[in-house]
């Protein structure tokens, strides 16, 4: 094998990161022990691999370096009395050393990283952190928080892992589909918050899009008797899928309704659209298979007049039954009114208690103007500027506000 | 294995009526008797009323006495169960039957040192 650019480790540790944390937690039964591990076989990687060339396994050669080399200096530390290292060092007799294909533990990780005892905010930090790999700096820069705030946040969560007794374990049958549901919501958050949100920088907001995606991936990999985790795949897939189209050449946001479909990304829509069949097929739905339904409809439709409104008015119905939101409602009403007109969709609108909700007033003010109440439609918009701070979102308004005329 | 505090927290002042406490006391010793039978059940017990209480406080050399909870509250401590889990997730197992059981608010909270067993 040739030898490994400095871009070449580096993507290799980003990829492998999660992989090596999971195998080193089981082997050693602690977090900041089995981060320790890693880093410093990826520092001895560092070192070796420019030398003597890529091993046939990095992830393997890295977890057995630093499992030997953790299990070396836990001895050292062992005959000073140090109880931690010593438990620590008990644990690891238990395992045995990795020989042949890596097992991957990053399921059992997931599951602990995303445990229900722990805080939403820690969930989404520590799963970056262990699982993606990112450190503390960019996961602080994604969500525009201090990076001490963030470092502390991951702290405490380790501690509370370590001192409550959360296991590193995927939970039993009983309890799989409520536990999955809640890994699912974590991966779901990540991807929207590198989603939506312009402000923050451009570039660490799409690695959080593409490590949900690689979340999503690793989730319907390890679990394909889960349709919602198939599902959440798909959805991801298809949303990413119109990333292109979505911002117009000045940064400001382009509407489905107005997004250039050949822009659209058909390999990812191709994809999507398989594991939403493959979803249909086990007949057993949820509410991320019916939103990547209702996204694989949109995929299908070469433009906004010839899309199935039909279908998608009947997919939101299914998803209004299982998980009744009002915001799914609104979504409903904006395909209602493709369906049954303006006036039925306003009616459906004006009934939802949304008020705080920048989105709720933009679809009324829209649904004003096809009627030609434009002065109505005009506070409407305004109304809806109030309720945001994001600016592409106030550009786009002030767009339509604009054009009413 | 760990030991977990399992506290049951209840609304100040009003007492349920008589036969909804003999169906949650009936429910409790049902579960008593599975966290024993489990090998879970470390202790268990009700406390009486926080006017009950009286708080000591050290002040210099000596110990101040004082009639009254330590902190008045819209919830008070009104019992607790100790177990033996062998993690989280078991802990929140029988914390879960407990809030069932109790009809209120449960915090699990570990101990700091292992079970001896």
């Amino acid at each position: 094998m040739a030898q490994p650019s400095t871009a070449d480790l580096e993507r290799i540790f980003r990829e492998e990161y999660g992989r090596t944390v999971a195998v080193l937690v089981r082997v050693f039964g602690d977090l900041d022990l089995a981060e320790e591990a890693v880093q410093d076989a990826f520092a001895a990687a560092v070192r070796a691999w420019p030398e003597s060339g890529l091993p046939p396994s990095p992830a393997g050669w890295l977890i057995t370096t630093a499992r030997n080399r953790t299990i070396d200096r836990l001895r050292r530390e062992a005959s000073r009395q140090d109880r931690y290292a010593q438990a620590a060092l008990l644990h690891a007799r238990g395992e045995p050393a990795e020989e042949g294909p890596v097992r991957d533990e990053r399921l059992r990780l997931l599951f602990t990283c995303c445990h229900p005892a722990l805080a939403m905010s820690a969930r989404v930090a520590l799963t970056l952190r262990l699982l993606g790999g990112l450190t503390t700096a960019e996961i602080a820069r994604a969500f525009l928080l201090p990076e001490p705030t963030l470092a502390q946040r991951i702290v405490r969560a380790k501690a509370k892992i370590r001192d409550a007794g959360i296991p590193y374990r995927v939970p039993d049958e009983a309890d799989l589909p409520e536990r999955l549901a809640g890994v699912l919501a974590v991966v779901y958050l990540i991807y929207n918050e590198g989603h939506t949100a312009s402000t923050g920088q451009a570039l660490v907001r799409e690695d959080l899009c593409a490590e949900a995606v690689r979340l999503a991936r690793l989730l319907a990999g390890l679990l394909p008797g889960e349709p919602e985790a198939l599902g959440l795949l798909a959805l991801l897939l298809l949303s990413e899928s119109r990333r292109a189209a979505r911002t117009g050449e000045n940064g400001e946001v382009v509407l489905l309704a107005d997004q250039d479909r050949g822009r659209w990304d058909r390999a990812l829509v191709a994809e999507g659209q398989a594991l939403v069949r493959e979803c249909l097929r086990r007949n057993r739905p949820g509410p991320y298979q019916l939103q990547a339904a209702i996204n694989a409809v949109h995929s299908d439709a070469p433009s906004t007049a010839e899309t199935d409104w039909h279908q998608i008015v009947r997919l939101y119905d299914q998803l209004l039954a299982i998980a009744p939101n009002p915001v799914v409602a609104l979504n409903r009403a904006v395909a209602v009114a493709e369906v049954e007109g303006p006036a039925v969709a306003l009616a459906l609108v004006d009934e939802l208690k949304l008020d705080r909700y920048h989105l709720f007033h933009a679809i009324r003010a829209d649904l004003l103007g096809r009627l030609g109440r434009t002065g109505e439609a005009a506070r409407a918009y305004e109304t809806a500027l109030e309720r945001t701070a994001n600016e592409a979102e106030q550009a786009l308004l002030r767009r339509r506000l604009a054009g009413l005329g | 294995m760990k030991q977990y505090l399992l506290s049951i927290y209840q609304p100040t002042g009003g007492v349920p009526a008589p036969d909804v406490l003999a169906g949650v006391m009936r429910d409790l010793e049902r579960l008593n008797q599975e966290l024993r039978a489990a090998g879970a059940w470390v202790f268990a017990g009700g406390l009486h009323s926080p006017e009950s209480a009286t708080v000591l406080r050290p002040d210099g050399d000596h110990v101040l006495t004082t009639d009254g909870p330590f902190a008045e509250g819209k919830e008070h401590l009104g019992g607790f169960t100790i177990i033996r889990a062998e993690d989280l997730d078991s802990a929140l197992h029988w914390g879960r039957r407990l809030a069932k059981a109790t009809t209120l608010p449960v915090e699990v909270r570990p101990f700091q040192d292992e079970a001896g067993d």
